[in-house]
């Protein structure tokens, strides 16, 4: 049983459809990235989740069972467009957002104790919003999206904003909390924290969902018999082989480095025994697709 | 249910603590207080200074018969008009020379004229030509000698008070004041008016701080943008009332304390004359209601001037008017105008994304209030007229003309109607403008039209 699942959710804006027969089962404990361009419909789908607008037909299932609005209690939500009350004190509206997530005075104090020590933001506390940082602002953003200790965790565009060091904090962060038992859904521009951190990706363009699954095995589908390889060579090679044919090489540091399209339906094995023979083998690998180019091949399809 | 609750406790808490409430709440009535105090000092004190006003009187047989008055006091020329001129440079001297070159009923060329220095104040042009009018015409009727003329002239002009009774259900007369009810029906109008508008900008401008914070997005992930709406509605309900009641408390204290500190230095019959000739002259203008509310009336209740007879027909006539039926009436209605126009005003706030783009959308709605407040003024004198009628039962202007007509009294069916009528149409806006509401915080960038306002009323989410 997934934690959440969304079945054939269709939403039609004025003058366009926003999301066209969206479905996508989020497993538990896991980091699940939603990937798109923009106004593919990811913040649609972001808030059909989190019950602020209905879907025109299709459900939300919530441990297998419809998503009642009792159920947002255990949803941390942290929108692209960060927002906050400006001249309110921060620790007065981290108080405020946590008990409309249904926490107690005590509990929320208590937790957010926690938090602000943990980022060394005790001294915060007393602070209007506007005479922050917008780091730290973000940093506070954060911390009410997860005071309450949701059970599923939506970020959407967590990363920009941040300078590196707290991106890398929020990165370890949302690990963190994955490790705990939180299931996190978060959608992203940055591809690169998508193979760092994902388990599993649902890539959604222009309304519909065009490719879902473990972030590893569709790394690997979209290989395409490309190798790399380097050898003990000073010359460039005129080699050709039975398996495999060159895509380019280049010497350096009396090394050779080339780039083979091995052919199809050949075994590895027999491409690194031909290679073998030929070459002196000092390194051998095949060249997987990052995500940045899986991204833009599937978008530009 | 308890969420609601705490948005409502945050939209009253962050409201009330702000400094520049405070500050208004208690500046306000002693501001009101000195523009009332100020002026009643001022007339006060002006009477202890004396200006002379020489007279070159050619006729010779007026200016014994000059009475002075506490402020002016008239002397004979003793030197010329020339030597006066010449006075009035070095700003010396007397203040006004009065010159009468003949007999001004049987000399035809004869003038009357008033020199000065200064801008002759009009208090005393006013003291003087009375003066010489009846002068002029005391020697005009003695030119008939008819004896006993001058009585009889004055027995054919005998000025009738008329008295304004009402009759209540019982049959029982009550005596009444027009111009009391015309009063307290302006200011309560005025009031529902000034509230309507100030508090309706609050939750808009509320709106759009949450929609352009983009914290709304965060708040209504945990509440129904309905709760939130409401929330901030009845919030700010609160605070208005607060400072209402902070009004009312104050503004008697001071009352209290300036007629206490008045009781010595000012006369009963002069306090009385003054908040008459106010709301004389200021009666219909709805910037001074309140003024008067603060001066007039309430100074007229005080127990000092229980000693003149027209100060206690005052206090009759107030008690006459049902002020507990009028203040149980004036809440519902205060209530019910300020939400049918919170929740629209909520609407427009959330359709926009800065105060700039506001007017465009406020317009209709500023047009329907000022349309209120006029109908509501002309209504105040013929309360029971077609106009006011209808006016008092389309709910979009009743809670404003309505205030007019109550003290006058309005049939309690007629009432009933235009309450109900009121509730259904708040209920049903409150209901349109949520429906706008929750698709309109969502929606950042262009500016809708109105058309596009008509398609959000028909999302289904």
């Amino acid at each position: 049983m997934y934690p959440l699942e969304a079945k054939n959710l269709v939403k039609a804006y004025a003058n366009h459809l926003a999301l066209d027969n969206v479905s996508l089962k989020v497993p538990e404990q896991k980091i699940y990235g939603l990937l798109g361009p923009n106004g593919a419909g990811k913040t649609t789908l972001i808030r059909i989740i989190n019950n602020i607008t209905a879907p025109d037909s299709g459900s939300i299932l919530w441990q297998g069972r419809p998503l009642q609005s009792s159920d947002i209690a255990n949803i941390g939500y942290m929108p692209e467009e960060r927002g906050l009350y400006k001249k309110m004190k921060v620790g007065e509206q981290a108080l405020y957002l946590a008990r409309l997530k249904g926490l107690s005075k005590n509990d929320a104090k208590i937790r957010l104790k926690y938090w602000f020590e943990k980022f060394d933001i005790t001294s915060w506390s007393d602070k209007k919003l506007e005479e922050l940082s917008k780091g730290m602002q973000q940093k506070i953003q954060f911390i009410i999206t997860v005071l309450h200790e949701p059970k599923l965790l939506i970020f959407d565009e967590p990363f920009s904003g941040f300078d590196p060091v707290n991106a890398q904090l929020l990165k370890e962060e949302i690990l963190f909390l994955r490790d705990k038992g939180a299931t996190v859904l978060f959608s992203t521009h940055n591809m690169s924290s998508v193979e760092e951190i994902c388990d599993e990706i649902s890539l959604i363009n222009k309304s519909k969902v065009v490719l879902e699954g473990n972030v590893g095995q569709i790394r690997q589908q979209y290989a395409k018999g490309v190798y790399r390889l380097v050898a003990n060579e000073s010359r460039l090679t005129e080699q050709t082989g039975k398996n495999y044919d060159i895509l380019s090489q280049t010497i350096q540091d009396n090394k050779i480095h080339l780039r083979l399209q091995k052919k199809t339906g050949i075994k590895t094995g027999t491409l690194l025994k031909e290679l073998s023979e030929q070459f002196d083998i000092r390194s051998f690998e095949e060249e997987i697709p990052s995500m940045n180019d899986i991204f833009i091949q599937t978008v530009q399809q | 249910m308890s969420k609601i609750g705490l948005i409502i406790g945050r939209e009253y808490l962050t409201r009330v603590k702000k400094k520049t409430f405070i500050i208004l709440t208690i500046l306000t009535p002693i501001l009101l207080a000195a523009l009332i105090a100020v002026p009643l000092l001022l007339s006060y004190v002006k009477s202890s200074e004396v200006k002379s006003i020489a007279v070159s009187d050619a006729s010779g047989i007026y200016f014994n018969r000059l009475k002075n008055s506490e402020q002016y006091h008239f002397i004979p020329a003793k030197e010329s008009f020339d030597t006066y001129k010449q006075k009035a440079k070095d700003d010396q001297g007397i203040y006004a020379c009065l010159v009468i070159n003949g007999n001004l009923n049987t000399d035809s060329s004869a003038q009357v004229s008033l020199y000065s220095r200064e801008q002759i104040e009009m208090e005393l042009k006013s003291f003087v030509s009375s003066q010489l009018e009846n002068l002029v015409r005391d020697d005009k009727i003695n030119s008939y000698n008819i004896p006993g003329l001058k009585q009889i002239i004055e027995e054919s002009n005998p000025g009738i008070s008329l008295n304004t009774i009402k009759w209540d259900k019982n049959g029982d007369e009550k005596e009444s004041s027009s111009e009391l009810a015309m009063i307290i029906g302006l200011i309560c109008t005025t009031v529902i008016y000034i509230f309507i508008f100030a508090y309706g900008a609050m939750v808009m401008n509320g709106v759009i701080e949450e929609k352009s914070n983009r914290i709304v997005e965060v708040i209504v992930s945990s509440v129904k943008p309905f709760d939130l709406m409401m929330g901030k509605i009845i919030g700010i309900a609160l605070v208005g009332l607060t400072q209402v009641l902070l009004w009312i408390v104050l503004i008697g204290g001071i009352i209290g304390i300036t007629s206490l500190a008045m009781k010595d230095s000012v006369s009963p019959e002069k306090m009385e004359q003054i908040s008459m000739e106010m709301i004389d002259q200021q009666g219909i203008h709805p910037s001074n209601i309140s003024a008067i509310q603060a001066s007039g009336m309430p100074g007229a209740t005080n127990s000092e001037m229980e000693s003149t007879d027209r100060a206690g027909n005052i206090i009759k006539m107030i008690s006459n008017i049902n002020i507990g039926e009028i203040g149980f009436w004036f809440i519902l209605y205060f209530l019910g105008g300020y939400l049918l126009y919170a929740s629209l005003f909520a609407a427009v706030g959330s359709a926009i994304d800065n105060q700039e783009d506001s007017a465009q959308f406020t317009m209709p709605l500023t047009i329907v209030v000022l349309f209120a407040l006029y109908a509501g003024m002309y209504s105040a004198s013929n309360p029971n007229g077609p106009l006011a009628m209808w006016c008092s039962m389309i709910p979009f202007t009743s809670p404003i003309v309505m205030m007019v007509r109550l003290p006058f009294g309005v049939p309690l069916w007629q009432l009933l109607v235009s309450f109900g009528l009121l509730v259904i149409t708040f209920m049903l806006t409150t209901k349109i403008a949520s429906k706008i509401y929750r698709t309109g915080i969502l929606m950042y960038g262009k500016k809708p039209s109105y058309k596009e306002l008509w398609k959000w009323l028909t999302y289904k989410n």
